[in-house]
């Protein structure tokens, strides 16, 4: 084996057709769309050459700042909810419920699973205000509040949003955070209780500087999740009312397809992928400064 | 040892190599096959069609086995459906590839076809049914709607030509002592007594924005005069000008009094439509292709015999005239070049000629062609409209009929909002304007 491996020609041969996929459909894609956005057109008209004038349109067009506004507004709060929320259910499960954490791992872990358009469609349901009056407003009908247009206003429908996700994905993050606690041995927390050191206290100094590294890592994912967030969004309010819950994903969808702009469509994209790999690296160049740290 | 060894694996690598190549390449001709009917003299006759719209398809089967039965045997009827919000991106992508189907539904915004035909995609309908001897095939309120559509040309088929207008519940109207609004402040006045009386004065479609945009499209048709829109289109005017902002401040008015319902930005097609139907509202601005809807007993809870038809009314001052009925040909047909061979033809000459009564006797639906033959018992309230028509030489289009597709989304994703007072009409009309070319 290490014969066959140790022949460059071979490892080459062997990873050739691998190579080859990825190339065609990962590299070429990616290349092709960014030349894209030296062009304008659609494949009906055709493309004309307009040299940097998408990446201007970009910088001085309201709808992209509108977006790019909520994309960021969305990742940020989303983030911090549903991993907060997360880091909260993982702790019940190892220090309250303990062995019989089971039962509730799964409960909250069930809707992960569950396609996000069946849980855009029950959110609708649940927050509907006409022409049936759903169970929220009925809610609030019983206390004596009014009903509110949920889905009418772009600070309510962002809320709904937030709250649809959060309680869609914090299973997931509940169970990523749950294998970092896991993990801390019971003789640490034992000495730091011996200490003094309890509750909250306990979960600041101890807890959370062990668990880092997969808390991190839940970051990371939760922001590159909540950055290219589209089926939810677009399921749940299509970007409504107006455009205000409209992120990058779904403009530079509506933009390359809908309005035939191929260019500024790939632009958009373009702006995303930066937005991406900017906040990735902050986070990781941040998280390596803790370790060496710790 | 050694070589042996490295030859059988390199053996061994090239074949895994022509493997995965032999089956990408299988892989890719799969797809390039996928039409397999280049035998025979004609190839099928493919419709693509929106999924949402099932008149015209049954239309067209009806069609294939009575009144071209001949066109059908040449080239054989074959019908596909694609959802009417994934539409426009599949045509692109379809013309992109060559691949357009013989007859296709021309899409959601006008510019698709005049973007195909640009391109030199679409056939010249106007031009083969005059060498068919077919010119008056099509009416010709509906041409001039086509051509006023489409920069004075003919390259799609009227399968609708639906007028617009305001629909009205005569009971609740005669209840409370009121008269047909024929000015703006009469409709005004009617929808105030209405609301006092506790009637949802309109049932409007807010979530989709368009039936709210229309009432902003025919008030300043009205008031600015019949060419209006095209100005703007054409950049003479803005949507900014104070004369056009008044349009959507005065539908934004009826919003601000709840005139539209409760949570109007939540009220799909669906629901509008029912809650006219049931008596819950007075008033429904809706085009013609509804009485389908109305002709359905078990839908229409108030009888076909208790709703009224009013042109949109005029507004005193105004250029226009309530005579001008806003009119529109549905989601019109067009034919692909590329497919167009002798069973096209034929089937072309076949739906120009038959299917306007076809439409009109199956389904209730008026079309802008000329109506062949007898039709049998038409509903006294679809007779009415044709009447209407008949009498109409004027037309007008709707708000966003000239708008590229990212003007006509604005303005419909925003009318909710115009009518919750999210968003001021100045606002509105400038969000719609920054999308417009500057001429």
């Amino acid at each position: 084996m290490t014969q066959v491996l140790g022949d460059r020609r071979t490892i080459l041969l062997l990873l050739a057709p691998a190579l080859t996929i990825y190339t065609l459909v990962i590299l070429v894609p990616v290349l092709w769309s960014f030349g894209y956005t030296l062009f304008e057109g659609n494949t009906i008209t055709g493309f004309e050459y307009v040299g940097l004038q998408n990446f201007q349109h970009l910088f001085s067009d309201a709808d992209t700042r509108e977006a790019l506004s909520f994309t960021v507004r969305f990742a940020v709060v989303l983030t911090i909810v549903q991993v907060a929320l997360g880091y909260a259910l993982a702790l019940l499960y190892v220090f309250v419920l303990k062995r019989a954490s089971n039962l509730v791992r799964t409960l909250a872990f069930f809707p992960v699973v569950l396609p996000t358009v069946a849980v855009s469609l029950l959110f609708q349901q649940l927050f509907e205000s006409a022409p049936r009056t759903g169970p929220v407003n009925s809610l609030l009908n019983l206390f004596g509040i009014q009903s509110v247009d949920w889905f009418g206003s772009s600070t309510t429908a962002f809320w709904v949003l937030i709250l649809m996700e959060s309680w869609r994905s914090m299973g997931f993050y509940a169970v990523l955070l749950y294998a970092g606690l896991i993990d801390i041995p019971e003789e640490m927390l034992e000495a730091a209780r011996l200490d003094g050191a309890t509750g909250f206290r306990l979960v600041r100094s101890v807890v959370i500087p062990l668990c880092l590294p997969v808390l991190l890592s839940s970051v990371i994912f939760s922001i590159n999740g909540t950055l290219k967030i589209f089926d939810s969004v677009l399921a749940l309010t299509n970007g409504g009312p107006g455009s205000s819950t409209t992120p990058l994903t779904l403009y530079m969808f509506q933009t390359s397809f809908a309005y035939g702009k191929y260019g500024y469509g790939s632009s958009i994209a373009v702006l995303l992928t930066a937005l991406c790999l900017v906040v990735t690296l902050f986070i990781f160049r941040s998280a390596r400064r803790d370790l060496t740290r710790g | 040892m050694l070589t042996r060894g490295r030859r059988r694996t390199q053996v061994a690598a090239i074949l895994g190599v022509a493997t995965t190549g032999a089956l990408l390449l299988s892989a890719c001709s799969g797809s390039a096959n996928g039409s397999d009917s280049t035998s025979g003299a004609s190839e099928d006759f493919t419709y693509l069609s929106f999924a949402e719209n099932t008149s015209i398809k049954d239309t067209l089967t009806a069609l294939s086995t009575g009144e071209c039965s001949d066109a059908n045997s040449q080239a054989k009827l074959k019908i596909d459906n694609l959802a009417q919000a994934s539409y426009d991106q599949s045509i692109q992508l379809k013309a992109g590839q060559g691949d357009l189907p013989s007859l296709l539904a021309s899409g959601n915004s006008p510019q698709i076809a005049k973007d195909l035909n640009k391109s030199g995609a679409l056939v010249n309908i106007g031009a083969e049914l005059g060498e068919m001897g077919l010119d008056d095939a099509i009416i010709p309120a509906a041409k001039s709607t086509i051509e006023a559509l489409y920069d004075g040309q003919v390259y799609v088929l009227p399968t609708e030509f639906n007028v617009e207008g305001i629909w009205y519940n005569k009971k609740l109207f005669a209840d409370n002592g009121i008269e047909v609004p024929t000015t703006w402040d009469d409709l005004v006045a009617a929808a105030d007594k209405l609301n006092a009386a506790g009637i949802q004065p309109f049932s409007a479609d807010g979530k989709d924005g368009w039936p709210l945009t229309r009432l902003v499209g025919n008030y300043i048709y009205r008031s600015v005069g019949p060419d209006a829109l095209a100005k703007v289109a054409d950049g003479s005017a803005r949507l900014t000008d104070s004369d056009y902002v008044e349009g959507a401040a005065k539908v934004a008015d009826l919003g601000a009094k709840g005139y539209f319902g409760p949570s109007v930005g939540s009220i799909d097609y669906t629901t509008a439509v029912n809650q006219f139907l049931s008596g819950n509202a007075a008033m429904f601005y809706m085009g013609s292709w509804i009485l389908g809807n109305f002709n359905d007993p078990e839908a229409n809870k108030i009888g076909n015999d208790n709703i009224g038809f009013m042109p949109f009314p005029a507004v005193e001052g105004g250029k226009g005239s309530a005579d001008q009925l806003a009119a529109n040909v549905g989601v019109p047909l067009a034919i692909s070049q590329d497919r167009y061979d002798e069973g096209s033809k034929h089937w072309l000459g076949c739906i120009a000629r038959n299917f306007g009564a076809q439409s009109l006797k199956d389904q209730g639906v008026i079309t802008g062609f000329k109506v062949n033959g007898d039709v049998g018992d038409v509903p006294p309230l679809t007779q009415a409209v044709q009447d209407q028509i008949g009498k109409t030489t004027d037309t007008v289009l709707w708000f966003e009929a000239l708008f590229p597709p990212r003007a006509s989304t604005e303005s419909q994703t925003n009318a909710s909002l115009l009518v919750t007072g999210g968003l001021s009409p100045e606002e509105f009309m400038s969000k719609i304007q920054a999308e417009l070319p500057e001429s």
